[in-house]
């Protein structure tokens, strides 16, 4: 997917200046709330027109000014996947699936419904009315319905906002083969780094009305780091543990962690942010922290006072973050060594 | 007991068919108007506004009486229609004419109610999901304001069934032929001996009028129970 797009658009006295040219299936699209990322996302789908300007679609013009193009939303094919799932209250969850798939050219028709059902598992679903599904039902609904009418590019405007955290990390995995396995790319848009690391590899970053970078998520993660409330976050997906004294122990690169919050069996995602751990220059003869990993500094960042001390451990990555007058005092060069102590209680996992 | 006279019966009938038929009608105008209303911005929004409103506030008489001068042998539409033999005025088409302009409001009121409450992202759904407006306006506005097209419907049936002003100066008062309820029941009130008569007549108004409400709530609570599956 290749997206161009060059637009002014004015409502009341909100201007949105957007220019930027992004590839790539997975793509972001930051910003605060108000930052224009809506406006951007009706502009893209043609639910509003640009003051004047260009957007290009991969080959496919869907608005220029110049060109006096503007294609309806309805022959974009640009399919939306809404912060509140909006189903149709007067239609079951059948025809709500159905409905742009129903409309689509059968020459364009590439998906096939039930392989939709069987990846989104919404076969309990189909007999139901929309009105008696929960929000993470509801919002899977939504995604396949979206996925059916076969679009070209899937807009996805704040999908897991209105979700708790428990629901929103059993909807990414959905949102995430939906796209990989019937090839559709999609722009993700979130306010959320922690979303914007498990679901893009590009990202646009837009404030107040300008698209100020392109960047990707994990640079994000670390100009973010210490204006945000977390940290960097330390993404990890671990699995096959084994209990052992009431903790789990897991195989992790070539080494091994110890977490109080595992579970048995299948992959489980964890967070650990950049604050919970605690770097050491010698190896501390006792201590209560149960991970204790020797590693050596790859890389160093500076994020507003913070200092981001990118360690490799065990052929994996970890990002601390300490203040600047600890790094001075500590001396952390790239490649010197540290220990670095992580509690077991401090891997939260995230489903 | 009731006594009702061959022509009282006409009567009731000839007003369950001015009724229906304005309120028939007026129904694809009606929804159209508020369509307008809702979810289109124009010029001249606010002097459709006032002229869709302008029943609601004008005595009937004023309504019939425009009616008449525009309906009549020398009025634009009359001269009109004449010119295909179509004669409107003191006929039932004239009632049925008289009922819909005074309770056209009614209707458009209620139907805009309905679709002020759909929420935009559905609209906005349906159409990036490939359909074009008016496929959105079949599929997704029309089945989502039912509810307000019901209650307008019931309404309007119910409001041109008490017409009385508009229609007894455009359609007259001619028993058997124009007279309906309201008009029957003003000819017996002006007679002492016809109280019977008229009550009669009053109690069959009350029960049509008790029968639309329950149907009205009856249909109304089918939705919802169809909405909560």
């Amino acid at each position: 997917m290749r997206l161009q797009i060059d637009v002014v658009k004015t409502q009341g006295n909100f201007t949105l200046q957007a220019a930027a040219s992004v590839e790539g299936r997975r793509t972001g699209i930051f910003g605060q709330s108000g930052c224009g990322k809506s406006t951007l996302v009706h502009l893209i789908s043609g639910l509003l027109q640009p003051d004047r300007g260009e957007i290009v679609l991969d080959d496919l013009t869907l608005f220029s000014s110049v060109k006096k193009i503007s294609l309806p939303p309805e022959q974009r094919r640009i399919a939306i996947v809404f912060q509140q799932a909006m189903l149709f209250p007067h239609l079951g969850v059948k025809a709500n699936l159905l409905y742009g798939y129903k409309r689509c050219n059968t020459a364009n028709r590439r998906i096939d419904p039930q392989a939709i059902i069987d990846v989104l598992q919404l076969e309990p679903l189909m007999k139901r009315g929309v009105n008696r599904l929960s929000g993470g039902e509801r919002q899977r609904v939504a995604l396949g319905r979206a996925v059916l009418s076969n679009p070209r590019l899937l807009l996805m405007d704040e999908p897991l906002s209105a979700l708790d955290d428990a629901l929103r990390f059993q909807i990414i995995p959905y949102l995430k083969s939906v796209s990989a396995e019937f090839g559709i790319p999609y722009l993700f848009i979130s306010h959320s780094v922690l979303e914007m690391q498990l679901m893009t590899d590009r990202i646009l970053v837009m404030k107040e009305g300008k698209i100020t970078e392109e960047t990707t998520p994990d640079q994000l993660a670390r100009n973010r780091m210490a204006g945000s409330q977390t940290g960097y976050i330390n993404l990890l997906t671990l699995k096959n543990p084994v209990m052992e004294s009431g903790l789990y122990r897991y195989p992790w690169g070539t080494g091994e962690l110890l977490i109080s919050n595992g579970q048995p069996g299948e992959s489980s995602l964890f967070e650990l942010t950049s604050r919970d751990i605690i770097l050491f220059k010698q190896h501390p003869e006792a201590i209560s922290a149960r991970n204790l990993l020797e590693c050596t500094v790859r890389e160093l960042f500076r994020s507003d006072g913070r200092v981001g001390v990118v360690l490799a451990v065990h052929n994996e990555t970890l990002v601390a973050e300490i203040v600047r007058s600890a790094a001075e005092e500590l001396d952390i060069t790239e490649g010197s060594t540290l220990f670095a102590a992580i509690k077991a209680s401090s891997f939260r996992r995230l489903n | 007991m009731l006594l009702l006279t061959p022509e009282d019966i006409q009567a009731i009938l000839l007003s369950l068919k001015v009724a229906l038929t304005a309120t028939i009608l007026s129904l694809p105008l009606g929804f159209a108007t508020a369509w307008l209303m809702v979810f289109r911005s124009f010029r001249g929004k606010m002097l459709l506004e006032v002229l869709v409103n302008l029943p609601l506030t004008l005595p009937p008489v004023v309504i019939g009486y425009f009616l008449l001068l525009m309906l009549g042998r020398n009025g634009w539409a009359g001269k009109f229609l004449d010119a295909w033999g179509i004669q409107i005025v003191f006929t039932w088409k004239a009632a049925v004419i008289a009922s819909a302009a005074v309770g056209f409001p009614l209707l458009v009121r209620s139907i805009r109610l309905g679709m002020e409450s759909i929420d935009r992202q559905l609209i906005q759904a349906s159409r990036s999901l490939g359909a074009r407006w008016f496929d959105t306006l079949l599929t997704v506005v029309l089945p989502l304001s039912i509810r307000g097209i019901l209650a307008g419907s019931s309404l309007m049936f119910a409001r041109s069934l008490g017409e009385f002003g508009a229609t007894i100066i455009v359609a007259g008062n001619i028993p058997g032929l124009t007279q309906t309820i309201p008009l029957a029941i003003y000819d017996y009130a002006s007679s002492p001996s016809s109280t019977m008569m008229a009550l009669s007549l009053c109690i069959v108004a009350v029960a049509i009028s008790v029968l639309v409400l329950f149907l009205h709530e009856m249909l109304g609570r089918n939705l919802e129970k169809k909405e909560s599956l």
